[in-house]
């Protein structure tokens, strides 16, 4: 008996040891997948840096057939539908947030609640479809004319909206990738808006405060922080973006002010051309893409979260 | 007169948060009519007992939901336990460690990381040093997306579970090892499962990372280590495509994914209230 317990004891030991062990290697295994991504996009896209370097970045050739490749283009459409996309989805998300927060009533909460996150649920590709088929057309059809005839001949801006009617363009695809994103910024808004204490809501209700001045004055300067942490968060998914806005920004490589041309986006540039990239030169500028996209979608997404970890310590501190 | 103008902003702020849940629920409504509309006059018999047509001739999409099944199960076996195990370090063994706290904290960076670039990572590791793209190589692509949503609601299904259960257990002498997998596991099994399958909807409709290492295969093949046929590349190609009946095949696979992605989210959705009550 005596004997018997310690074998036991050791044996749990090395037991646990070696589970310790596999879940420890197993947390680490996220950490390296992460680097490791990093590396391997930066090591593949060598070629490219190497080649053309600072101006990989501020050139806008893309000429396969000549082999001189600039991500001018990609990054700017990149950039510049993620923007638009950020314009539509700012403003409604918290709106929903606010709605669903203060506003519905009680028992419609959660339905609709459910619905709004669905929207997030709905695969990339399905909002592709749906903007290449559906929605595309409808721009040429309805809004685009009507933008060339309305806001076309202001001065400065007219130029962002002439062009031709052919529905697929930065407009459209920064609006397809807006609807995609106002799901993510407005459940985390929805949740930081739902931490505010009650007290702070309810001295301010005290004071005759509308719910207006009460979002306004009170929730939106208490979760500050965490709103554009939704925000970053949200512009993170729009830049990385892939199937949705390759069926309609139109994958061209030219650069023009005018937001109804087609453009090409990081992402797009990559799905539409890596498996056809006939040299190694070709394939090292894409993946140097990648790279970039991968370092600028990092840098966001970090930012994102940082935002939301400190909402967190300040929710705390209230508490005590 | 002042409180009038408060009222007056305060209404049109009220009417601006409806008008904008309206705003995202018309999508909602827009995008599952036109899915639905389309794809259920796209579903025939055919679609399930054939294979994928070549230009302009009609066919199904049996070999393209065949291998979507094979690359997912794939990624299950190999994300699931990986992920759990991730999750239970930084819940359990390393709760309060500075390294658990970076693991954190970049898991969710890799969580909404570019599906893309997790694509293109998979074809430089896998693919290009195998020659050849594979079905395996998805599955692997797949994985890494799965991945990241597995540690986090392990993570905090795990934390969830009270301490006391945890201190009655090692009280009664056993081993660490065996608390987690008897005791933990299961008190935060259906949390965990949640998680798993809401991994499951996300990498059902994942697109991007298969381009480049599963590719797509015209004809049945259950070979994984050959270029394996997938729903959401047949999709993207057939809707990319200029061919009507290309069209309505990827209609028909549109419709048969959105389904199956909604479904199984509302499902969850309804067990975890049901077990939250």
């Amino acid at each position: 008996m005596t004997a018997h317990v310690p074998a036991t004891r050791s044996r749990g030991a090395v037991a646990d040891r070696a589970f310790g062990l596999i879940t420890a290697g197993s947390a680490w295994l996220v950490l390296l997948l992460l680097g490791a991504t990093a590396l391997s996009m930066a090591w593949g896209g060598r070629l490219a840096f190497e080649t053309f370097g600072f101006k990989f970045i501020t050139s806008r050739d893309w000429d396969a057939v000549g082999g001189s490749f600039g991500a001018l283009v990609p990054i700017y459409g990149t950039l510049v539908t993620s923007l638009i996309a950020l314009l539509i989805a700012v403003p409604v998300s918290i709106g929903i947030a606010l709605f669903l927060t203060d506003i519905a009533p009680r028992w419609t909460r959660g339905p609709i609640g459910v619905a709004i996150e669905l929207l997030a649920a709905v695969p990339s590709i399905i909002y592709g479809m749906w903007g290449l088929f559906v929605f595309a057309p409808f721009m040429a059809a309805h809004v685009e004319p009507w933008l060339n005839d309305h806001l076309g001949g202001l001065p400065i801006v007219g130029v962002l909206f002439t062009g031709p009617a052919i529905g697929i363009g930065m407009l459209t695809a920064g609006i397809v990738l807006g609807i995609m994103i106002i799901p993510f910024i407005a459940a985390v808004a929805r949740d930081v808006f739902n931490a505010v204490p009650p007290s702070l809501k309810e001295a301010a209700v005290a004071l005759g405060s509308t719910r207006w001045e009460i979002l306004s004055r009170v929730t939106l300067p208490y979760t500050r922080s965490a709103v554009i942490g939704a925000i970053f968060l949200g512009l993170g998914r729009a830049l990385g973006e892939t199937m949705a806005v390759t069926f309609v920004l139109g994958n061209a490589h030219d650069l023009s002010l005018s937001l109804l041309m087609p453009s090409n986006s990081i992402a797009a540039a990559i799905a539409n051309e890596f498996t056809e990239a006939d040299s190694e030169l070709y394939r090292s500028s894409l993946i140097a893409l990648a790279f970039l996209l991968f370092v600028i979608t990092f840098v966001v997404l970090s930012t994102a979260k940082l935002l939301l970890l400190r909402i967190g310590r300040t929710a705390k501190r209230g508490r005590r | 007169m002042i409180l009038l103008r408060r009222k007056l902003i305060d209404l049109l702020a009220m009417l601006f948060a409806s008008a904008a849940t309206l705003f995202g629920l018309f999508w909602l409504v827009w995008i599952l009519w036109t899915t639905l509309a389309e794809g259920a006059a796209a579903i025939t018999p055919a679609l399930f007992t054939q294979m994928t047509p070549p230009p302009g001739e009609t066919g199904g999409l049996l070999n393209a939901f065949y291998g979507s099944a094979v690359m997912i199960l794939l990624a299950l076996l190999i994300g699931t336990p990986v992920g759990i195990a991730a999750g239970t370090y930084l819940a359990e063994h390393g709760r309060y460690s500075r390294i658990a706290g970076v693991v954190r904290f970049l898991n969710d960076i890799l969580l909404s990381a570019p599906s893309i670039v997790i694509g293109l990572f998979v074809y430089e590791v896998a693919v290009r040093p195998m020659g050849h793209f594979s079905g395996f190589a998805g599955a692997l692509a797949l994985a890494m997306i799965l991945l990241p949503v597995v540690v986090r609601t392990s993570d905090e299904a795990l934390r969830l579970v009270p301490d006391p259960i945890r201190e009655a257990a090692f009280a009664l002498g056993i081993p660490r090892w065996r608390v987690t997998m008897r005791i933990l596991y299961k008190s935060a099994l259906s949390a965990i499962l949640t998680g798993v399958l809401l991994g499951l909807a996300r990498i059902a409709g994942e697109t991007a990372p298969l381009l480049f290492t599963a590719l797509n295969n015209q004809f049945w093949s259950a070979n994984v280590n050959a270029p394996l046929a997938n729903v959401p590349v047949v999709i993207f190609q057939y809707a990319m495509s200029p061919y009507d009946e290309w069209h309505a095949l990827a209609w028909a696979g549109a419709l048969m994914l959105t389904a199956f992605v909604l479904g199984l989210n509302l499902i969850v959705r309804l067990i975890a209230r049901r077990t939250a009550k």
